[in-house]
């Protein structure tokens, strides 16, 4: 109850600050016309937008899945195959296969789901990996995806100055409605479940929690986003092959992306994928030599896992947060003596939802 | 057919060398090591600059090889795994293990490029004839060296002191704490330990299979697939499941084709789970999660 | 008086270990009954039994006659029997008022509703009111994770009422509290008594069973040896002898149930 002040303040202050910072996603392209910029937009936010996805169902439920790719694979091949099959022509109205993507990869994520979700938290794991190395080895060797020689995608034939922009704000859109579902589902009853499956997944279930339900809802929703990012990745990029579209460091790197922003929450995979995929991409442009990105970027997760595992939002939070018990310092106080050990103070998840009763 | 059988039981052997030691680790560290596959391509590497540049038998290779992976599993574990913390620690080990394979994998690239080698010896192109079947000398060396290591390691296990401690932690790590188990010690050497065979595993199947840096991603996934329907942390599981997956993938390259082989061997562990979530040969209650 | 929950024959084995051999018991309507017994004589075990937290292959359990053997958790805590650990298993990082909220049913089906907002305001009203009724409605918006046992306690008791069971199980309740919340408790479980709930308390706190129960079973060895009301139960010398002879026998089996995190029979479906 004494935080209702602050909460409101920092929800005007919120609101502020997700104007702003839409204009500046908005405007960007105007702004920074260069195309290698562009471009490493548009692969941010990509990236962005599968991070969030991911979020949705492993940061929610705690169930890790290192099978993501699987979708935005489904989704790059859906929208490749489709336009070669039926020789659509390049142009805007390609962007109609999207949704049409996502829709796929939400279709495969319902038999994945029913298997891997059988199993419990680290079995789930590998199996997740073990699904994502069959849909890699199906697209080298099925008929349709034209195995490793890839497949075409037309490319339109716009002005090469603003060739991205179009990329840019199909994928800024894909953002903000895995945004809006990580958001609405946060606030949700499912939201809510997912969350008590994470922290107790038996005693959720003896609290009525349909657990089974719960869970491959939330993966299949998460596909969704994650189907549309792997079909603008196929469009943008005018080729795919199968060891591109379905591969293993795109679920080594939502991972990474979600973990340094800080899983569970909803701005911590938004910051993570903004920061390390462009960092990413300005290194992809600087030294063309993949297996030293491979070393930098394995040193570099093992540095967050290890330095930050709590990832970077709930660390500041936490810290804000802290601060502000101490300026308030009284009602603090008496808690901290009940406090058990080894759990941390305050909730990273209370905290970014900003929760007002 | 029956050639593909005995070459799968063969091979099934040097799989279920490099399993033991993945669910091994599993069953003391409740870690699942991603790491593995690539550990099994850098033991490979090894044997490959020893043959190569110094003129070493693979077989006596393994003689310093097989030291070398124990400390780079013993440096590993202490520099990372030990210091991940207690929650969510099997989730967290997937990625650590994971983003140290890349690295590995990064560094195999920047020595050795991405090219394909593989290990070559007098015995690597030399067969037996037996009752009109082909059996590679280095098939059944290989068969004979895993058989070997396995037994050292049942020996460990069953029949000394630290054995005992392994065991006791493998049970359950807060009880064999209690009756003064060292488990932090016993987990690290048990780390060693599970790294060091894929030193073996790693020279045979260099000596069968060509390689590169990638390769670690298709041992990975094979290895995770046979410790999962063996049931994680069972070792007697790890052996049954790779000689059947192993036989299994050979039938199915004879008899459908070569293409659609590891395709079989993933479809198995869907299926397989579908059924039962713990395993083929799990235990029926799993640990808890 | 009508029995509503009965179990007949249950037997539960954990390896070689009978954790409940034959068990039966009855717990007639708007009582609070007790069930006791040494360590390991399987009164854990019979709770997650009944509550679908273990499968059991032989006998069986019923609730207002309907058979509910081997249904799942969900199942048994939708049909109004709630439940509570003995080692307490709050949502750590969620707050009490979210914690209270993930318990709240509705009639509405979950596909249509699962996607609304969390927490109408009526189910807050309702959660505060219970927040209230246990005392520790000043923590609402605090993790859950930063309460002290016995406050863990309350909120565990107060989460399973979120909707309105007509039958709880209560394990241990005040094992581990400061005995001045003793007193609170014994009031609140006699009031909720009063509206008609039924209850069914584990405990090993004699004077608190013997002080709260109209009835009173005793365990010893998976099966149920004496039952009565508490005086009887009292005077009873196979029930000292079950205590004195049981005494370490077999603890191992209650430390197994005790933890209460069942793997296999959750994961066999979903």
């Amino acid at each position: 109850m004494r935080r209702v002040p602050s909460v409101v303040g920092g929800r005007n202050l919120k609101a502020g600050g997700l104007a702003a910072a839409m204009a500046v996603l908005i405007v960007f392209p105007l702004v920074f016309t260069n195309p290698t910029v562009t471009s490493i937009a548009v692969f941010t936010l990509l990236f962005m937008a599968s991070a969030t996805a991911w979020n949705v169902f492993s940061g929610y439920t705690g169930y890790v899945s290192l099978g993501h790719a699987t979708f935005f694979g489904t989704g790059a091949y859906l929208f490749a195959i489709v336009a070669m099959r039926f020789n659509l022509s390049a142009g805007s109205s390609l962007f109609a296969l999207v949704p049409v993507a996502g829709v796929a990869a939400m279709v495969v994520a319902v038999p994945f789901g029913l298997v891997a979700l059988r199993t419990r938290r680290h079995t789930f794991v590998v199996i997740t990996i073990a699904v994502f190395f069959i849909f890699q080895m199906l697209a080298f060797n099925l008929g349709i995806t034209q195995g490793s020689s890839g497949i075409q995608v037309p490319t339109p034939n716009w002005s090469p100055w603003t060739f991205n922009n179009p990329f840019y704000y199909v994928s800024l859109g894909i953002v903000v409605f895995a945004t809006a579902v990580s958001y609405f589902l946060r606030r949700s009853v499912l939201g809510l479940q997912l969350l008590a499956i994470r922290e107790d997944e038996d005693r959720a279930r003896g609290l009525g929690v349909p657990a089974g339900k719960a869970k491959l809802t939330a993966f299949v929703l998460s596909a969704l986003p994650v189907g549309m990012a792997g079909a603008v990745y196929a469009y943008f990029l005018g080729q795919i092959f199968p060891q591109f579209a379905f591969s293993p460091l795109f679920d080594l790197s939502v991972v990474l992306m979600a973990l340094f922003g800080g899983i569970g929450t909803i701005a911590g995979p938004l910051l993570g994928a903004l920061l390390l995929e462009s960092l990413q991409q300005y290194f992809t442009f600087q030294f063309s030599n993949g297996d030293l990105y491979l070393v930098i970027y394995g040193g570099l997760f093992l540095a967050v896992l290890l330095l930050l595992p709590r990832g970077v939002i709930p660390t500041v939070t936490d810290y804000l947060s802290r601060r502000r018990a101490r300026r308030s310092s009284a009602p603090a106080a008496r808690d901290s003596l009940t406090q058990p050990i080894g759990e941390p103070r305050t909730s990273p998840i209370a905290i970014v939802t900003g929760k007002a009763p | 057919m029956i050639q593909a059988v005995v070459d799968g039981v063969l091979t099934g052997g040097v799989y279920a060398l490099m399993a033991a030691g993945l669910t091994l680790i599993f069953g003391v560290m409740d870690i699942i090591n991603v790491a593995q596959g690539i550990f099994v391509v850098l033991g490979a590497y090894l044997s490959y600059v020893l043959s190569v540049h110094l003129g070493i038998d693979l077989f006596v290779g393994l003689l310093i090889t097989m030291p070398a992976m124990f400390v780079v599993g013993v440096v590993v574990q202490w520099v990372f795994i030990s210091r991940l913390g207690e929650r969510e620690r099997t989730a967290m080990s997937i990625l650590a293990t994971y983003a140290i394979a890349i690295m590995i994998e990064g560094i195999l690239g920047l020595v050795f490029s991405d090219n394909y080698v593989e290990l070559n010896a007098w015995y690597v192109t030399r067969s037996y004839h037996v009752f009109g079947f082909y059996l590679p000398y280095i098939y059944v060396f290989g068969f004979v060296l895993a058989a070997v290591l396995l037994g050292a390691i049942y020996l460990m296990l069953y029949k000394t002191r630290f054995g005992a401690s392994v065991r006791a932690s493998l049970q359950d790590r807060s009880a064999a704490r209690l009756v003064g188990v060292n488990v932090d010690r016993v987990a690290t050497i048990t780390f060693g330990i599970g790294v060091a065979v894929t030193a073996a595993g790693g020279m045979v199947y260099g000596a069968t299979n060509s390689f590169n840096p990638n390769t670690g991603y298709d041992l990975i996934s094979r290895l995770l697939t046979i410790v999962i329907l063996g049931g994680l942390g069972s070792i007697g599981g790890a052996l049954g499941a790779a000689v059947c997956m192993l036989v299994l993938e050979d039938v199915v390259a004879v008899v459908w084709s070569p293409v659609w082989a590891p395709f079989v061997f993933f479809a198995a562990l869907v299926v397989v789970l579908s059924v039962r979530p713990t395993g083929l040969f799990g235990r029926s209650s799993a640990r808890a999660q | 008086m009508t029995v509503i929950l009965e179990a007949r024959g249950v037997s539960k084995r954990f390896g070689g270990i009978h954790a409940l051999d034959g068990c039966d018991i009855e717990v007639a309507q708007g009582t609070i009954s007790g069930l006791i017994g040494p360590n390991g004589s399987g009164k854990t075990t019979l709770f997650n039994v009944i509550t679908g937290y273990e499968r059991v292959r032989e006998g069986e359990i019923r609730l207002d006659g309907r058979a509910i053997t081997n249904m799942t958790p969900e199942a048994v805590f939708r049909l109004g029997i709630g439940r509570t650990f003995q080692l307490t298993r709050v949502f750590g990082r969620l707050s009490v008022m979210d914690n209270m909220l993930v318990a709240s049913q509705h009639d509405a089906s979950w596909a249509r509703r699962a996607f609304r907002k969390a927490g109408s305001h009526g189910e807050r009203a309702k959660a505060l009111e219970l927040l209230e009724f246990v005392d520790i409605a000043r923590l609402a918006n605090e993790p859950a994770a930063t309460l002290s046992y016995g406050q863990r306690k309350l909120l565990e008791f107060a989460y399973v009422l979120m909707a309105d069971p007509e039958f709880l199980l209560l394990d241990e309740p005040a094992g581990g509290i400061n005995p001045s919340l003793i007193n609170t408790l014994a009031e609140r479980i006699r009031a909720l008594n009063k509206e008609g709930r039924t209850f069914l308390v584990v405990e090993h706190n004699m004077e608190f069973v013997m002080g709260l129960c109209h009835n009173v079973t005793v365990m010893h060895h998976g099966r149920t040896l004496v039952s009565g009301d508490p005086e009887t139960v009292r005077r009873d010398p196979r029930v000292l002898d079950a205590y004195l002879g049981g005494v370490g026998e077999d603890e191992e089996a209650d430390g197994a149930d005790g933890a209460g995190a069942p793997g296999a029979p959750v994961s066999d479906e979903s």
